[in-house]
């Protein structure tokens, strides 16, 4: 039965502690290129591609049987789980998406705050039934990709086709980036997703910066300013 | 590098993203307690290396992170079909056999000798999967 788990909330949202995003050193250490598009800086040329980080989402891995999980996402969130294999499903406002892991392997990420509201009404909404959630919010961050060169930066990193045409939007997949695992993935037309573990957060960074800068590659930054 | 099919992604993959895990349909025995050394001992350690056709578990470990089964010539390294766990292969040897007969040409050209498709490769194949 559901409440035999010990369920709680993970987000400090109440308690004291200033949260950092899994890029805050690394926005200090490595810098943070000016996109040259939100400022308007005379200075800096336009960039073809654009980094922003959404960091303190909610992740949260759900496990088990697709009709049962379908079943009680579409009750509790009004989306349902992606049917084909590496596919993703983004609800009406775009804030809110699921996206197919594995076959029984799902990865829904919605804002930060409602993580643990959402995770409880899933639990309620299961009961017995046979499925894991797990919040890996902190084990992982996200990384926007945006800018007409986007796809070009992608190009260098992984040996998965990228191509825009081959590559459709709402298609999003696990695979390689840099030697490193990602999910890598298309909610809409002008942007990518990255989401990395955590610990390689850093490393991938410094690699889009690298691999970025023959395209002027900046970092927006409003986007870090997320609400915790 | 390969692009390899994975059954439950529905689709090619880069080789980087795979593992092979070894031979595939090894059936644990019923009762361990009741086997001899031997039969624990080949059960646990000893491998088929056979040239030719192999059917071999694989990993996509960066992906679905799935098992599944991979049929592969080991002279060619061709892989002829792939397949999810618990399903049976549909190639076998025999389908090196028939290719022996239609394209022998080819086959002597390339330097690749089919020996292990004889009729008694074949059996003992069947055999081991038997």
């Amino acid at each position: 039965m559901s409440n035999s788990v010990h369920v709680y909330d993970a987000r400090a949202d109440h308690a004291t502690v200033t949260a950092e995003s899994p890029l805050a050193y690394s926005f200090q250490r490595s810098g943070m290129p000016a996109s040259g598009e939100a400022s308007g800086e005379a200075s800096g040329e336009k960039s073809r591609a654009v980094i922003g980080e959404r960091a303190f989402l909610g992740h949260l891995i759900l496990r088990g049987g697709a009709i049962v999980l379908d079943e009680a996402l579409r009750e509790v969130l009004g989306v349902g789980l992606p049917g084909r294999p590496n596919s993703l499903t983004v609800d009406a406002d775009g804030q809110r998406s699921v996206q197919w892991l594995s076959p029984d392997e799902w990865l829904l990420i919605v804002p930060g705050d409602e993580t643990f509201g959402l995770e409880t009404r899933l639990r309620a909404h299961l009961g017995g039934a046979h499925v894991a959630i797990v919040d890996v919010s902190a084990g992982q961050t996200l990384i926007e990709l945006s800018g007409e060169a986007a796809h070009e930066v992608l190009m260098k990193s992984t040996v998965y086709d990228v191509d825009p045409h081959a590559f459709t939007v709402g298609k999003g997949v696990t695979t390689l980036f840099a030697k490193t695992n990602v999910i890598l993935r298309r909610p809409d037309a002008s942007r990518w997703e990255l989401i990395v573990r955590r610990s390689f957060a850093d490393y991938v960074y410094r690699w889009l910066l690298d691999a970025g800068e023959e395209y002027g590659i900046g970092v927006a930054r409003e986007s870090r300013h997320e609400p915790q | 590098m390969f692009h390899i099919y994975c059954p439950y992604c529905e689709e090619l993959r880069e080789e980087e993203e795979f593992h092979p895990k070894g031979e595939a349909h090894i059936a644990r025995p019923e009762e361990p307690e009741a086997c001899s050394d031997e039969e624990w001992g080949d059960y646990l350690f000893f491998r088929d290396n056979p040239r030719g056709i192999h059917h071999e578990m694989w990993l996509h470990a960066v992906g679905c992170r799935k098992f599944f089964n991979i049929t592969r010539n080991t002279v060619s390294y061709e892989i002829l079909e792939t397949y999810k766990m618990g399903e049976q292969p549909t190639v076998g040897a025999e389908h090196l056999a028939r290719e022996e007969k239609t394209a022998s040409v080819q086959a002597a050209e390339g330097g690749q000798q089919t020996v292990g498709a004889s009729d008694a490769a074949l059996a003992s194949v069947k055999g081991a999967q038997a």
